[in-house]
């Protein structure tokens, strides 16, 4: 079993964002830390990139300061390992194809499962382009989380078929960031994931407040936010750490409150 | 291997958001491809309202000059809003409105795709939202007035560096926000599968006049033809009927900016290497860790980071050669034709211009060389003033 399923053991996982290197690696790994102690079931570890077409102004600056604090791949590396040591929690890597590729698709997974990734996710590459890293996470035993969108119809039965470790849905048509409602029709998209495959359905893109996490954690196993804490570490920097831990447990209290009322 | 490969470029590297608007479109063009109705109504178009055919003009005082080939210009700058681009737009809008589709959004570089999409959505009704790089709307300020004037709204892009790139990024983004009644007329052949194909069929037509027009005038094939590559649509449509010719040289010209050995190069062939960007598969100027490299050039046009997948194909099999011109010999040649042909050409061009003029001399005189003059230079004129240190006001 991987290693992600845990996340979604212990009742409605809440699942945080951060970008690394934002604004230094060493806050990072604080984060990372005070981020699992505050209940996180699983961390998305951004990787920077450049030009991130899948993301909204709030993690796109974020992708930009990291870049400019001289964040690399292999210093981001290095943090997970001292990281691992003592963070249990699953965690995944979320990047865009280049930087997997241009560091040699084989020698980015081996490294990543190595240093005690579970997986990861790679918004610009879609069900017709899997073939190129899935077989590969496969073989060092990462899970390469399969995304589905509000425009993907029929799509969806085919892509959670195959999907591994969780499959994650995308709210909203758009880019990530804050949305003040979520039209899309959520639990649909949700239950068409579990009537297809047998992995777990997180909901991600324009959750920032408790109340529309209980919502989405009413259908989906797992409710995903970025833009909200990765604007909490832009406004405070280096002392985001009690911010972020607070915004967390706020967030899976919310989280585990839809659970209970569901269980009613 | 997925879908729209050219080698092991091109693919479709984009959100699972976009995957069905890029299927629908698909799905449409394989249809109208063969539409014969369609295809009338495209031609009538590009004939009646774009101007084409373009001509073929044989620049006879630059031949003498150069004491070579033979150096004739294919006149693309004499189409409708005064550059190739035209051709791509009229097709690709006329697809949309097909589709039933309401509004077109676009990225601009210089202007001139911003300014023929503008002109077709006007055209054929349509709503029109261009993007274009907050560097380049002050570098290109006429043009952002011509698209205002034929009721395009332009948005000044101002994440990451504020040029072509990010103009790109930022149109994938809107369309990722609304796909429903949108459709974006990419402007290169770039970005996911089926753009790069679709694009290059559309200015396809550009090589299938010349050879029509080269046969009528000289009774044979060119023996090279030259064209500037950004994105690489001038040059994939003054290629493609020539690339099962083997006996015709294809030659794109990149843009070397201050030069290939310095860091304000957009030579993406000369100094990138393959990697995964703007939904394709294909060669771009990164750094060791995938990241985008900040690229530079004089022209708005030729300032980006990658190539389009056939070109970087084309480059793979050898069938075509890529060569870098700075910006300093870009100007010298856009010197060089105004006054020797009268020939005002877009900066962009003007990349092409610079090669033939090293070329065409190491030719025999009875060797044929084709220039795709992509562009004309009104656009330019301001700018290239004041490299050459004159402050002149559009």
């Amino acid at each position: 079993m991987s290693h992600i399923k845990k996340a979604f053991e212990q009742g409605k996982a809440f699942i945080a964002f951060l970008t690394c290197g934002d604004p230094d690696l060493e806050t990072t790994e604080q984060l990372i830390k005070g981020i699992a102690d505050a209940g996180a079931d699983l961390i998305e570890l951004g990787i920077p990139f450049s030009d991130p077409t899948a993301e909204g102004p709030v993690i796109q600056e974020a992708n930009l300061r990291a870049l400019a604090a001289g964040t690399t791949t292999d210093k981001i590396f290095d943090m997970v390992r001292r990281v691992r040591q003592t963070v249990g929690v699953p965690m995944v890597f979320m990047t865009y194809a280049n930087v997997v590729f241009s560091y040699g698709t084989e020698r980015f997974l081996e490294t990543a499962a190595g240093i005690g990734m579970d997986g990861v996710i790679l918004p610009d590459v879609p069900y017709e382009e899997k073939e190129e890293f899935a077989p590969v996470c496969q073989k060092h035993g990462l899970d390469f989380i399969s995304l589905v969108a509000p425009t993907s119809n029929d799509r969806i039965k085919k892509i959670a078929k195959e999907a591994s470790g969780f499959v994650y849905c995308v709210s909203s048509l758009g880019v990530t960031g804050m949305r003040s409602e979520i039209t899309s029709d959520v639990g649909s998209m949700v239950k068409l994931v579990h009537e297809s495959g047998s992995v777990p359905a997180a909901v991600g893109f324009g959750i920032s407040t408790p109340e529309q996490a209980a919502q989405m954690a009413k259908t989906a196993d797992g409710v995903i936010v970025g833009s909200a804490i990765v604007k909490l570490i832009g406004q405070h920097g280096r002392e985001a750490l009690p911010f972020v831990a607070d915004y967390v447990r706020a967030m899976k209290e919310a989280v585990g409150r839809a659970e209970t009322r569901a269980q009613e | 291997m997925s879908k729209g490969r050219f080698g092991i470029h091109g693919g479709q590297y984009i959100p699972e958001t976009l995957m069905n608007a890029v299927m629908e479109l698909e799905e449409a063009y394989r249809h109208y491809q063969c539409d014969p109705q369609f295809q009338e109504e495209l031609t009538g178009l590009l004939n009646d309202y774009a101007g084409r055919p373009s001509r073929l003009y044989f620049a006879e005082k630059m031949t003498k000059d150069l004491g070579g080939a033979r150096v004739y210009l294919k006149r693309e700058d004499l189409n409708h809003t005064g550059a190739h681009k035209i051709n791509n737009v009229l097709g690709q809008v006329l697809l949309a409105k097909k589709m039933g589709k309401t509004r077109v959004i676009a990225e601009t570089g210089a202007g001139q795709h911003g300014v023929a999409t503008a002109t077709a959505a006007a055209l054929m009704d349509m709503e029109c939202e261009i993007f274009m790089g907050k560097e380049d709307t002050e570098r290109q300020a006429l043009n952002v007035y011509k698209m205002r004037l034929l009721g395009a709204r332009v948005h000044p892009v101002t994440s990451g560096t504020g040029t072509l790139k990010d103009a790109v990024s930022e149109t994938m983004r809107e369309w990722t926000s609304r796909i429903a009644d949108t459709h974006y007329v990419l402007g290169s052949v770039m970005g996911p599968h089926p753009f790069p194909t679709i694009v290059r069929d559309f200015q396809a037509v550009i090589s299938r006049e010349i050879k029509e027009q080269l046969m009528e005038k000289e009774g044979r094939l060119p023996d090279a033809v030259l064209a500037c590559v950004g994105g690489g649509s001038n040059a994939i449509g003054a290629f493609y009927h020539f690339i099962e010719d083997p006996s015709v040289c294809l030659i794109g010209c990149e843009a070397a900016g201050r030069g290939v050995d310095t860091f304000e190069t957009a030579a993406t062939m000369t100094t990138g290497r393959p990697g995964i960007f703007h939904g394709m598969k294909s060669y771009f100027c990164q750094d060791k860790y995938g990241q985008i490299a900040p690229v530079y050039s004089i022209s708005a046009g030729l300032d980006y980071p990658g190539v389009g997948p056939e070109h970087a194909w084309l480059h793979d099999i050898g069938r075509a050669e890529y060569v870098a011109v700075t910006d300093d010999e870009a100007v010298d040649a856009f010197e060089y034709l105004s006054r020797t042909e009268g020939i005002i050409p877009a900066i962009e061009s003007a990349h092409a211009v610079a090669y033939a003029r090293k070329l065409a001399p190491q030719m025999g005189r009875d060797k044929i060389v084709v220039i795709n003059l992509s562009g004309r230079g009104d656009k330019d004129c301001a700018a290239i003033a004041r490299y050459r240190g004159e402050e002149i006001f559009e």
